[in-house]
């Protein structure tokens, strides 16, 4: 594999600068949020490339449940950071962080233990990776089903209390808000399997074929990591909607929209 | 033939001005208006009645208590039929199980109704195909919480004949807020006169 110096990456900077450069000219005010942005790039890739040889000489199972451990919960935290009508805190760090540990954490460790098989089966140069991609399609996932389910309660609670009031079950009327709230957080993925190949090359397969990883071995690994996220967050999101919508009703069947957080 | 038996209800934990306790039955067969100022807490109590809102005290239909029996069967028994009704499919026949005829009928539709949109309903339209809708339900109580507000006089009387035949029908007790005098007369026994830290019942006659 050719590697890259600091000369090609600094190159490579010199088209932002222009393109920072351009916007300023045009107005476009989107100047200084870029440099901002590239700068936190390369800041925050650098230090997981330096944390990351770290791990992977020490192979350490403690030391890599840790890094695994401090990953779920600022995913946990994500989950919940750019919600319409978002949770109250705790309990949408609660639901957000179950519900991405029993999704991300059980399929990274079945794909580890029983498809890729490396010895030790936690192996950091695989467990983190492949932990990596599924903590933030999941968090997406969670993250637009969430919205999707707390703000279609919200604008619609006077039809819900209605539906009540006439006696159906809770569980009616929730199932078409809960179903639409799966079907968009599971959007993003079908979308990008749909398109994998032929509309864009998956950046992960992009990554191993410039490593030199044969095509056809990069292909297999991206069949397996797509099969992998799709069920991770078509789980992670059917957990959290379901636990939110149970959340959202009272042990008499009436909305509780106590549990949200209203931005008054 | 049910009764409706409100036993030490109170509502002050999430209505603090309303700070009392309820005790009093509506016999088969008999209807009690609920009057008293506008945002004392009408609608409130009636939403507590249908166990829509947490409260104290126990409210019973004959010897049944609303907390001995799952939520969605005391609100098919003990119904609530609020001033402004909520449509959530694109069309009526939607929110109805089937086509009655002599019901829809009585309140002016016939079974074309069932196709027709929600946008396009008016809001007298929308509120006589509510009062359907509840009484449909084959409710063994009716809770109105100023049903006819949006309807003209016609309508107003043809909504109040179908609720009393029904009534004369299955002598269910009725709870019954309004504003209107005459309606109150037409309609009710007695009535509840609301207030802040009391309520007192009297006979309609009396009090018009």
């Amino acid at each position: 594999m050719i590697q890259l110096t600091p000369w090609d990456l600094l190159i490579a900077s010199v088209l932002i600068i222009l393109l920072a450069v351009t916007s300023f000219l045009l107005q476009l005010n989107i100047a200084k949020q870029l440099v901002i942005a590239a700068i936190r790039n390369v800041i925050q890739l650098l230090m997981v490339g330096y944390i990351l040889k770290l791990i992977f000489n020490s192979n350490n199972i403690w030391l890599l449940g840790m890094i695994a451990l401090v990953m779920l919960f600022i995913a946990g935290f994500e989950i919940n950071a750019r919600q319409k009508y978002p949770l109250k805190r705790w309990t949408g760090f609660k639901i957000g962080i179950s519900a991405l540990f029993l999704s991300s954490f059980s399929m990274t460790i079945m794909s580890l233990v029983v498809i890729i098989a490396p010895s030790p089966w936690y192996t950091p140069q695989y467990a983190i990776p492949l932990l990596g991609m599924l903590l933030g399609n999941t968090m997406n996932g969670i993250s637009l089903g969430m919205d999707k389910l707390n703000q279609t309660v919200y604008l619609q609670r006077q039809v819900i209390e209605q539906r009540l009031m006439l006696g159906q079950d809770y569980h009616e009327v929730i199932s078409e808000i809960r179903a639409e709230s799966v079907r968009t957080g599971m959007i993003p993925i079908i979308n990008s399997m749909a398109i994998a190949g032929i509309v864009s090359l998956p950046g992960m397969m992009t990554g191993q074929i410039l490593s030199g990883t044969a095509p056809i071995e990069a292909v297999k690994y991206q069949i397996l990591i797509f099969f992998m996220i799709s069920a991770g967050t078509g789980f992670g999101i059917i957990l959290s909607v379901w636990m939110i919508s149970k959340r959202l009703f009272d042990e008499r069947q009436r909305l509780n929209l106590d549990i949200l957080r209203i931005k008054r | 033939m049910p009764e409706l038996i409100i036993k030490n209800l109170n509502i002050a934990a999430i209505l603090p001005e309303l700070s009392q306790s309820f005790d009093f039955s509506v016999s088969p067969g008999n209807c009690l208006g609920i009057n008293g100022p506008s945002g004392i807490g009408k609608s409130v109590f009636l939403k507590a009645l249908a166990d829509m809102l947490p409260h104290e005290g126990e409210v019973f239909l004959d010897d049944i208590a609303c907390q001995s029996i799952p939520a969605p069967q005391w609100r098919r028994q003990v119904t609530l039929l609020p001033a402004e009704s909520q449509w959530w499919a694109d069309r009526v026949g939607e929110h109805f199980k089937h086509f009655e005829a002599p019901l829809f009928n009585s309140l002016g539709f016939d079974e074309a109704v069932m196709d027709w949109q929600i946008v396009h309903l008016s809001s007298g339209e929308k509120q006589r195909l509510a009062c359907i809708r509840v009484l449909m339900n084959q409710p063994k109580a009716l809770l109105m919480d100023e049903p006819t507000a949006n309807l003209d006089k016609d309508n107003r009387l043809q909504l109040e004949k179908v609720i009393a035949d029904y009534q004369t029908k299955h002598q269910i007790p009725i709870l019954w807020i309004s504003h209107d005098q005459e309606q109150l007369a037409r309609v009710s026994q007695s009535v509840l006169m609301l207030n802040k830290h009391h309520y007192e019942i009297r006979i309609t006659a009396e009090i018009l």
